[in-house]
């Protein structure tokens, strides 16, 4: 069975035009899940209401015609996000058993526009890795290589796009964990600026730099997610009053006259030479259509991961410091006395690199040490913003790597803790200064791996990066894993 | 920045965190290496103390007006207790006997 629709726009299509209907398309989500998931480990809950809910969807729009681009629509959802009937175990021990009492707001507004859950995806322990290998459920496998990690920590709602076991996701981006994986997988993703997405019902790991966004096949398909989700919900106070419709009006047009930053810090030492190689094609894909590239300085932003491991652990040490096993969540059976039951349920709920962080934040806040960690950190954060902002003065979009390597192999960095962090260096400081960012697929290496070309803009300026990204994948083509290829026994795109 | 046992140890106290000798070495070693990563940051020359991200914002911060709304209903509340009594979460003592 081949694909019924590739984008949105196609779905709507033929959705109006009763080509297939809801029903129809669910299933052929869920047979695609059913049929590949087992070597994927994309999903760790797959909906077992989706089916009820797209004949009820198919009923009533035999009677109204559908009110959004999203009626009917199918999607994945990372399991740090809830969904009403679906556990969200944040892929932790902890939270195994946990069921939602409430929507998360971004679901919230996905099922009023009618769009149908297909279930939650894999994703490191808390949120907290670059490869999906700290998810307490299993590990998520690479549709490129099966051997390599999908990147993290959103490697499920990567996979679940890139090997077409749904047309959409959303993922959460702390350090790069949207852009990350979705260099890895061959997707576009995208964090929105912090304060685009109400982040209520999302499971917080570090409050000042979370922010949800989409994964998807084409930047159009981004750029209407993103618009759905957009805005403020009375629940999340950091969630500004923009009009998303900014965002529609900014897409539109070409990358003719756009002013492109090249900051060396991010093409130096470190980067793979496939992927520099990569990137200088599709700067000239970018040139050619009448972009102009500029060298730009960001000199603090090699101090990125340095100044995301002390804010992000130290905020995370704090939220997370509700898991006491009390109200919900994993409780050691072993406990005689309260104390004990504290650290039991935390010694057996989390995984390692839980702990590391929890220790790593705990030190970094505690007394003594906060002017020379956690203060410290802020300041270069600071700078980091400032760089960033004097940047947009001269430029309209950075350039840069999404990340330094293709895809590596399961294991290569599980006992490097460092070397794990450092997979996220270019994407860590558009988080630290509050900034949207994309990866969107670039020529893959000889051997097949994508490759992500990222670009960061100032505040709001999402449809701005996402007309360029859709420049660029117009260059590129979007290109299916042959193993979702063979899997269906046709063409899926 | 090197660690010791009793450094962790403590810390891990902090954070209600119990770990084995094991652990407690493993991460000891660890924590240094990430401190003495991070530590690069004491090396360079710093402007006063930052401004947090949201405060530097053009857009202003919304105001709830904070109306009353209907919250969970105790049953929900209890609903993902691992232990519950009644209206009530069940915990092991929390006083020591004899005390």
């Amino acid at each position: 069975m081949s694909g019924l629709f590739t984008t949105l726009e196609s779905f709507v299509k033929g959705r109006d035009e009763r080509a297939f209907s809801i029903e129809e398309a669910v299933r052929h989500y869920l047979g695609r899940i059913e049929g590949l998931d087992s070597g994927l480990g994309a999903f760790l809950t797959v909906n077992p209401n989706a089916i009820n809910r797209a004949r009820q969807l198919d009923n009533r729009l035999a009677r109204n015609p559908a009110h959004s681009p999203f009626y009917g629509y199918p999607i994945a959802i990372k399991d740090n996000m809830h969904v009403l009937g679906l556990p969200t175990t944040c892929a932790s021990r902890m939270l195994a058993n946990f069921r939602p009492l409430e929507n998360a707001t971004v679901v919230e507004r996905l099922l009023k526009a009618g769009a149908v859950i297909l279930g939650k995806t894999n994703m490191d322990e808390f949120a907290m890795g670059s490869s999906t290998e700290n998810s307490a459920m299993g590990i998520t496998r690479n549709p490129w290589d099966t051997e390599r990690v999908p990147g993290g920590s959103s490697g499920g709602s990567a996979v679940a796009v890139s090997a077409d076991l749904a047309p959409l996701s959303l993922g959460s981006d702390t350090g790069g964990s949207i852009r990350q994986p979705a260099a890895f997988c061959g997707v576009l993703g995208l964090k929105p600026t912090y304060g685009r997405v109400s982040r209520y019902g999302l499971v917080a790991f570090s409050s000042s730099l979370d922010q949800i966004g989409p994964f998807s096949r084409c930047a159009q398909d981004a750029l209407e997610l993103t618009v759905l989700v957009s805005g403020p919900d009375g629940r999340d106070m950091t969630v500004r009053d923009r009009d998303p419709q900014e965002m529609v009006r900014e897409f539109d047009g070409s990358v003719r006259g756009m002013t492109i930053g090249i900051p060396e810090e991010f093409f130096g030492d470190g980067l793979d030479p496939e992927v520099a190689a990569s990137l200088e094609q599709a700067r000239e894909v970018w040139s050619a259509e009448g972009a102009v590239f500029k060298p730009i300085r960001l000199p603090s932003a090699r101090f990125g991961v340095n100044v995301y491991y002390l804010i992000a652990t130290s905020e995370a040490a704090s939220n997370l410091s509700r898991y006491d096993g009390v109200r919900y969540g994993y409780r050691s059976l072993s406990s005689q006395t309260l104390k004990d039951m504290y650290q039991n349920a935390r010694r057996e709920g989390f995984g390692p690199e839980v702990k590391r962080r929890i220790l790593l934040g705990t030190f970094a806040l505690s007394a003594g040490y906060q002017d020379q960690y956690y203060r410290k950190a802020q300041q270069v954060q600071s700078l980091i913003r400032e760089e960033f902002d004097r940047a947009f003065h001269e430029v309209d979009l950075v350039f840069a790597p999404t990340t330094p390597t293709p895809a590596f192999r399961f294991g290569e960095k599980l006992s490097d803790p460092l070397a794990m962090y450092l997979s996220d260096i270019y994407t860590i400081s558009a988080n630290l200064a509050g900034l949207p960012a994309l990866s969107t697929p670039s020529w893959p290496t000889r051997s097949g791996l994508p490759v992500g070309a990222q670009l960061i803009g100032p505040s709001w300026s999402e449809g701005r990066l996402l007309r360029a990204a859709r420049v660029l994948e117009e260059a590129v083509g979007f290109r299916t894993p042959p193993i979702a290829v063979q899997a269906t026994g046709g063409k899926t795109l | 920045m090197k660690l010791t046992k009793e450094q962790v140890l403590h810390v891990a106290r902090l954070a209600s965190l119990s770990l084995t000798d094991d652990e407690e070495e493993h991460f000891a070693g660890e924590l240094s290496g990430i401190l003495d990563y991070v530590e690069t940051l004491n090396r360079l020359e710093l402007p006063p103390p930052g401004i947090h991200v949201l405060e530097q914002s053009e857009e202003p911060t919304l105001l709830d007006p904070d109306t009353p709304r209907p919250s969970i209903r105790p049953e929900e509340a209890l609903s993902n207790a691992p232990d519950h009594s009644g209206a009530f979460f069940r915990v092991p003592r929390i006083l020591e006997e004899g005390r």
